[in-house]
């Protein structure tokens, strides 16, 4: 049983309230903070190692010492709850089970931010969340921890939930920005970054619902304590929300040093391949990150366990690793079909692509008609490879990651099954009621039993 | 007194210019002029906030600047990536950028109708330019170009979103000029449209300014509607003493009929001073305008035909940049003798025969 940080008192009935919270020992990162400098605690993310959970990966710590701290202007913390990504539902569990978890996460990266009116952009969808979460704002304004001088600190704080309309492209930051201000959800072009003109062009910190969750721990226990945990530069827990061809969907805490083979099977996680069936591929990270098959999933390229961490789950690079993104663990069986998987992923990035700038407006479209193609059994050979020059030209070349995001599942799919998108089209009848199945992709385990 | 302001020095394609801190590398670009300046089809130097969106004036960063001389590593957009000191930059010498660039001009054309035969834009269409310039002879796009309902923006302003490559130039000229929002995008992704909300006409004094700046035919004039081509129409400088803007204006005339009013722009196909609608959809004859002779147009442009006087030739520096001259497709000359430059056919007595330049 690994170490758990987050979701330790998930289970304890009546933790989405303020008494019970309080009662399992809430808010004692909010009265070590108070009492600390905003420097330090700065710091002591830093120290902690703690890396943001949206999907990047990107260092919490370093992020907050970016922000620009002009005189006289005021600084804004944003917390994006605004979790779109298919597969991943890790921030919903959070803000439904935990919320007072999320809300003394802010207070603290508030404080150190020095950020009087805190920000949560929560998506559209998740229509009842921001209910649960205005609960237990009240409630820890009621209480002293939110409003005017926290705590007799003199550090003022308001927490507002701003609801999105139901934009994927929102969960970029820059568009998270814009639409928060009530624009147009468009990215914005950096630089300048949020860090320097973030919310009505002032210095912003935008983080993962998670990241700033994980603050509570890291300075509960101090940063040092926290960046023990997990294994070299992925530290501390990972919530990791599974779904697909499993036993057991859901969403799981990961102390980072368990291998990707043992989450898949074993029984305290996703407990293994339902009816028997065998593993054919999983994305690891949600799904805008490469697709592995299941030789690659549990080996890396040389041989090594592929390990459920930052490292080890891009081991190899593109070519035969994937990403932790925002760890939405999407597992499919001998019965999926990758072009139709493909397929679908392509058409969700070509109704979220915002049409701000042309190689994601058209070419997630155009990407989506030739995947349509072939799963219908009216591809071609050259479409395949027409596919992947697509692909290649989209990467990079746009203003905001949603480009790579809608790129990466199309090259990943033609890279590792490029014999299944082939069958497709030398079986055209054949496709339309029949699936291609493992082929040489055989389940690591049975291969190695 | 205030500090001499430290000029940066930034190398494009190999040749070097000297820029104030803050110019964009697209603007560094254009000191240099020529093929080195990289197309823009949505950055527009009098609209704050344009640019950033088609992706077409892509370009590569091989040193970032003397302090960091790491390369940058995705190709950037020039048109709002400030230069730094000592920063090399890649554009026409750069096989990445010449792919990326190619492979934008495909994204572009994959839902434009191609109705050049019928567009008012037609001669001077920067998609045309630019599809030339850098484009792919053929498309491998097999599917059904998208289609959307029409829109009706008034008396004067005729929107074909058909054309529209979205660059967002109408939108910021609308927010920047008029008062009120009065115009914008609808929608999303690659069903976007630009539009008014509910059918709303566009109605402002100056709003007629959005057909010039539009790159394509998406936003044309309707009192020029199927009137005539652009390249029989002369183009003449002129003004008038307009209350409402400053009245200079280019004509386009054909004989002494004017056809079209529009602005007057700048060898970046950019507008120099926004006119207001009455002198580009009123003054319609002759006897408005005082004349003052006529506009220098680019030697590249079809409107340059017709022995047209007044025309300014390009800056070449294709053979700066790349040490050799412009590459033709074949030289014509190395499978055949015929016409050889260096026989001169006056000297040859009766008909010119093959032996006559095989003799050289």
């Amino acid at each position: 049983m690994g170490v758990k940080l987050l979701l330790d008192k998930a289970h304890v009935e009546g933790i989405r309230y303020y008494d019970v919270y309080r009662r399992e020992g809430g808010y004692r990162s909010v009265e070590k903070a108070l009492k600390m400098s905003p420097a330090d605690i700065v710091e002591e993310v830093k120290k902690s190692g703690l890396r943001g959970r949206g999907g990047a990966g990107f260092p919490a710590g370093m992020k907050w010492s970016f922000i620009a701290k002009p005189e006289g202007v005021p600084r804004h913390l944003v917390c994006n709850a605004d979790e779109s990504e298919p597969g991943t539902f890790k921030d919903r569990y959070l803000m439904e089970f935990l919320p007072h978890l999320l809300i003394e996460g802010l207070i603290v990266a508030s404080f150190a931010l020095g950020s009087n009116a805190t920000y949560i952009y929560i998506r559209g969808e998740y229509a009842w969340i921001p209910d649960i979460l205005e609960q237990a704002i009240n409630e820890a304004k009621a209480n002293g921890w939110l409003g005017k001088n926290i705590q007799g600190s003199g550090f003022d704080c308001e927490i507002y939930v701003q609801r999105g309309a139901g934009a994927y492209i929102c969960g970029e930051e820059t568009a998270l920005i814009e639409s928060l201000e009530g624009k147009r959800g468009n990215p914005r072009i950096k630089p300048p970054f949020p860090a320097v003109k973030g919310v009505w062009d002032r210095p912003t910190v935008v983080n993962n619902v998670e990241t700033l969750a994980a603050v509570v721990p890291v300075i509960n226990m101090g940063g040092e304590a926290y960046s023990k945990i997990g294994v070299g530069k992925s530290t501390g827990t990972k919530l990791i929300s599974a779904c697909g061809n499993i036993n057991k969907p859901g969403v799981y805490e990961i102390d980072m040093t368990i291998s990707v083979e043992e989450f898949v099977y074993s029984d305290e996680y996703c407990g293994g391949i339902p009816n028997g069936k065998r593993l054919k591929a999983c994305i690891p990270g949600g799904s805008s990150v490469p697709i592995l098959p299941a030789n690659l999933l549990f080996k890396t390229a040389k041989g090594e366990q592929r390990m459920m961490n930052y490292e080890s789950l891009s081991d190899g690079g593109f070519a035969t690793g994937s990403m932790m993104g925002s760890g939405g663990f999407i597992v499919l069986d001998e019965d999926q079909c990758v072009v139709k998987h493909t397929l679908t992923l392509a058409r969700f990035y070509r109704h979220e692509s915002c049409g701000q700038c042309s190689p994601c407006r058209e070419g997630t479209g155009w990407m989506e008609k030739i995947l349509k193609n072939i799963e219908t059994g009216k591809g071609k050979m050259t479409d395949i490879d027409l596919l992947w020059d697509i692909q290649r030209k989209i990467e990079g070349n746009t203003i905001c990651p949603l480009g790579d995001a809608a790129a990466w599942p199309v090259a990943a799919a033609i890279r590792h099954f490029r014999d299944e998108f082939e069958w497709h089209v030398n079986n055209p009848e054949l496709c339309l009621t029949q699936n291609f199945g493992l082929a040489h992709y055989a389940d690591a385990r049975e291969v190695v039993a | 007194m205030a500090e001499e302001q430290k000029l940066f020095k930034v190398t494009i394609d190999n040749i070097t210019v000297e820029v104030e801190p803050g110019t964009t590398i697209l603007n560094a670009a254009r000191k240099i002029g020529g093929d080195v300046a990289p197309p823009a089809m949505c950055y527009y130097s009098k609209l704050k906030g344009s640019g950033g969106k088609c992706r077409t004036c892509l370009v590569e960063v091989a040193a970032g600047s003397t302090a960091d001389p790491r390369p940058m590593p995705k190709l950037v957009a020039s048109c709002r990536t400030t230069v730094m000191d000592g920063m090399i930059v890649k554009n026409i010498t750069s096989e990445r950028v010449i792919d990326a660039r190619a492979g934008v001009v495909e994204f572009l054309l994959l839902n434009h109708p191609l109705d050049c035969p019928i567009c008012d834009q037609a001669g001077e269409c920067h998609l045309q330019d630019l599809s030339y310039e850098h484009g792919k002879a053929g498309t491998r796009y097999e599917f059904s170009r998208r289609t959307f309902e029409k829109h009706d923006l008034g008396p004067y302003i005729q929107l074909h979103m058909t054309r529209c490559i979205l660059c967002y130039r109408c939108v910021f000229t609308a927010d920047q000029l008029t008062n009120k929002r009065v115009h914008g995008v609808l929608d999303r992704g690659d069903h976007a449209e630009i539009a008014t909300y509910i059918e709303k006409a566009l109605d402002n004094d100056f709003i007629g300014n959005v057909i010039d700046v539009c790159p394509v035919g998406a936003l044309t004039d309707k009192t020029f509607r199927f009137k005539n081509r652009v390249w029989f129409t002369k183009p003449v400088d002129a003004h008038c003493g307009c209350d409402k803007c400053s009245g200079q204006v280019t004509l386009w005339m054909r004989g002494d009929e004017v056809f079209r009013v529009t602005a007057r722009k700048d060898e970046w196909g950019e507008v120099e001073e926004w006119i207001c609608n009455t002198c580009r959809f009123e003054r319609k004859k002759v006897s408005d305008w005082t004349i003052e002779g006529p506009t220098e147009v680019s030697r590249h442009s079809v409107i340059s035909q017709g022995h047209y006087v007044g025309i300014t030739k390009p800056a070449e520096t294709i053979d700066k940049v790349m040490g050799r001259k412009p590459q033709l497709l074949m030289d014509i000359h190395t499978v055949s003798g015929v016409n050889d430059p260096n026989v001169d056919l006056s000297e040859i007595e009766g008909p010119a025969h093959s032996d006559d330049f095989k003799k050289q």
